[in-house]
């Protein structure tokens, strides 16, 4: 009898076990079950066509003949030896940095003048989105009225001035800067909408607190909006690098061939690209850029994040 | 909490990088099917104005009653090439009759297995013979012709009044017939005039008239490519930009400011394909200056002209073949000229009265179609265009554009061509 025993009394807390288990299982795998769509579908969208490009640009591969000989190496080190990427690489930064930096400062500044208790505050915010909503060709059209080098209406603003007009077309980093302002006339104001998300999602108190102990504007600004600000701040100076870096129809669009300019004064990474893809239809090369594009954006991003964290953190400890 | 935020932002990078990636296709094959009587829609992919109104294609209803034709326009000529390219490589999407344009033709002849073969008896005798080669590639005629460009040249006669040159265009004729030599000398005598205004528009536009003389300029006939070391290519691109020195208006074709420099009589002169008149009117409505000498540098040249294609990865290629050879039938080629002044490919048309009696009043009364067939029967030469024509010839025309902007001299500039020419293979 004891061995019967023995056995119900293990029975039951074996049945017991089970459905603990299924619960724990519950609660150790289902959220991995509902986060699994979002991965699932970076999977098709996002990592497939990544290890494809890479799969790519290790062959000969025609635009519309396909695949051909696997060569390797060979298309990466073509690129490296082309003048052209050099080109397109520092084109690139440079473009970058000339719309990244004052478009992010000039947002802030955007976002914290909104935060304020302005009239009709949804009218001035909807106001500052409304560049974002202009199609870039548009803008683009826009643009190449004012930056002509005869007949565009900057040039002729200059020369009523006395002062000669800007190459706009030929002079590199004038081109850069024409092209760096196209992206900051559609980015600011995005970019100053979700900053001012995030400044609104700063409790109140702290700046009733810090009025109290008599801190000036410019001060709470500095030591506690930019503070707290920090995540935010993180995801729109990542955003933007990695659509600074990517940036293809400004450029594109600046003049009438949309191949980077006759010196390859404006040619960034992605107009590169995109000639030797679909100009030359050579995709195992356009495939080889690809890749070194994403290498650069990771690495961009990943030193840009570092920076920006300590940036945010020392402010926050200043306070 | 620290960490979890920058693997967070690690994979918000690396996600969004992806996107760089997102560039690549993949092929695959089309299959014709059986034609039938059941109602169809057949798409005809142009671009800028082929002359293809909608009063021509309802009459192809009218013929065909149960097919409808809808006419896809891209805006220019680069984009209906994108457009073409990407489809075909993603193997659907594209128009069941497609229009490539002469100078890219060379690179679409490579995938001659992508399109349908458009011969046939009706269509066997329509064209020059160089118009018809244009077209054959991998033994099948994939390319039925639509227009040509034969040059002449357009000039502002109140510009050549004021710098005491003849207006009337039979005696602009008679000065400027002879080589290019003639072209430049004239235009020495204009410039020095100092009427404000340039002689020609630009050396690029003018390099392309040249190029369009020689038989194998920038390829051999089997396509090696010897525009680096062919010395007509350098003694071309050195004597344009000599000229351009003091008689260009230094202003990039098609660029805004060259719209606007035509408009604000900023050179006299321009080459002058038969397109061009649609061009010119439509960029300059106000001007009622200009006229066309029926003349060209060198006797003739032809500069552009387009084809229809049927690509095989259309559901009703029957159908859409049938429509090709149609549209491009003479008696539908001179109605799409009276609309947008395409000059037409096809021989027959050139002893049709509507085209030899027709005249332009923008134009002054210029009896175009006299002078258009003048200039197609004066183009002797039939360049060879191969497949690297198209990449060869932004190489050349970007070293023209450094010259002319000044950031380059002659020499330094010829050197990047080269290169540029080198890295292409």
């Amino acid at each position: 009898m004891t061995t019967s025993t023995l056995r119900a009394a293990q029975r039951t807390p074996r049945r017991i076990a089970f459905s603990q288990k299924l619960g724990r299982w519950d609660i150790r795998f289902s959220p991995y079950l509902y986060i699994s769509p979002f991965f699932l579908l970076f999977s098709v969208v996002g990592l497939f066509p990544l290890l494809y490009t890479g799969w790519v640009s290790l062959h000969a591969w025609d635009l519309i003949g396909g695949q051909g000989d696997f060569v390797g190496g060979d298309n990466f080190l073509w690129v490296l030896q082309q003048q052209k990427f050099w080109i397109a690489l520092r084109n690139t930064f440079s473009i970058f940095l000339l719309s990244s930096v004052p478009q992010i400062v000039v947002a802030l500044v955007i976002a914290a003048v909104l935060d304020t208790n302005l009239r009709g505050k949804t009218f001035w915010r909807m106001g500052v989105l409304l560049p974002y909503v202009v199609m870039p060709v548009a803008v683009s059209l826009i643009f190449s009225n004012l930056y002509g080098d005869k007949y565009g209406l900057v040039n002729t603003l200059l020369s009523h001035l006395g002062i000669p007009g800007i190459q706009w077309h030929s002079n590199p980093l004038a081109s850069q800067f024409a092209i760096a302002s196209m992206v900051n006339f559609r980015w600011t104001g995005y970019n100053a909408l979700i900053l001012l998300a995030g400044m609104q999602a700063i409790p109140r108190d702290y700046y009733e607190a810090a009025t109290i102990d008599g801190a000036g504007a410019l001060r709470r600004f500095f030591s506690i909006t930019i503070p707290q600000l920090r995540p935010t701040l993180i995801f729109v100076i990542i955003t933007a690098t990695i659509g600074g870096l990517q940036i293809f129809d400004e450029p594109r669009l600046f003049d009438q061939y949309g191949t980077g300019g006759a010196n390859s004064q404006w040619l960034t990474l992605t107009i590169y690209l995109y000639n030797l893809g679909w100009g030359q239809l050579n995709f195992g090369r356009a495939a080889a850029v690809a890749w070194l594009l994403f290498l650069v954006i990771v690495l961009i991003g990943l030193i840009n994040l570092a920076i920006t964290r300590r940036i945010a953190s020392n402010e926050g400890r200043n306070s | 909490m620290k960490l979890s935020r920058r693997t967070t932002a690690v994979a918000a990078i690396a996600g969004a990088a992806a996107f760089a990636l997102i560039a690549t296709g993949c092929s695959a094959g089309g299959t014709p099917a059986a034609d039938s009587s059941k109602p169809i829609t057949l798409t005809l992919a142009t671009f800028n104005n082929f002359g293809y109104d909608d009063a021509l294609l309802a009459e192809y209803h009218k013929l065909h009653p149960n097919i409808t034709v809808v006419q896809n326009k891209a805006a220019t000529s680069d984009a209906a090439q994108t457009n073409l390219f990407t489809k075909l490589a993603a193997g659907s999407g594209l128009g069941d009759v497609e229009a490539v344009d002469g100078d890219w033709m060379p690179k679409v002849r490579k995938y001659a297995n992508k399109f349908v073969d458009l011969a046939s008896s009706d269509n066997k005798d329509r064209y020059s013979s160089w118009k018809t080669a244009g077209g054959v590639a991998g033994g099948k005629q994939i390319g039925l012709g639509t227009d040509i460009g034969p040059e002449a040249i357009c000039y502002r006669s109140d510009l050549f009044a004021k710098a005491g040159l003849p207006t009337d265009p039979a005696a602009v004729s008679k000065l400027l017939t002879g080589g290019w030599d003639t072209y430049y000398s004239v235009g020495k005598t204009f410039a020095d005039a100092k009427t404000g205004a340039a002689w020609f528009d630009s050396a690029g536009a003018t390099f392309q008239g040249l190029a369009n003389q020689y038989k194998n300029f920038y390829e051999k006939n089997d396509g090696t490519v010897i525009a680096a070391t062919n010395p007509d290519v350098k003694t071309a691109f050195e004597s344009v930009l000599k000229a351009s020195s003091t008689e260009s208006s230094h202003l990039t074709q098609w660029s805004a400011d060259w719209t606007a420099g035509m408009a604000n009589g900023a050179y006299a002169t321009m080459l002058c394909p038969a397109w061009m008149l649609g061009v010119i009117q439509g960029d300059t409505p106000k001007l009622t200056d200009w006229k066309i000498a029926n003349v060209f540098p060198n006797g003739g040249g032809n500069w552009g002209g387009s084809y229809l294609l049927v690509p095989t990865q259309g559901k009703h290629t029957a159908e859409a073949k049938a429509l090709a050879d149609w549209i491009t039938a003479p008696a539908q080629q001179i109605k799409a000229f009276k609309v947008a002044g395409t000059f037409p490919s096809q021989v027959a048309a050139y002893t049709d009265p509507t085209l030899t009696g027709a005249t332009n009043t923008f134009f002054n009364d210029a009896e175009i179609g006299k002078i258009y067939i003048d200039r197609a029967n004066a183009v002797k030469v039939t360049p060879f265009k191969g497949a690297q024509y198209g990449s060869i010839m932004t190489a050349v025309q970007n070293g023209l554009t450094r010259v002319e902007t000044g950031t380059q001299s002659i020499d330094d500039s010829w050197n990047q061509v080269v290169t540029d020419i080198k890295a292409l293979g």
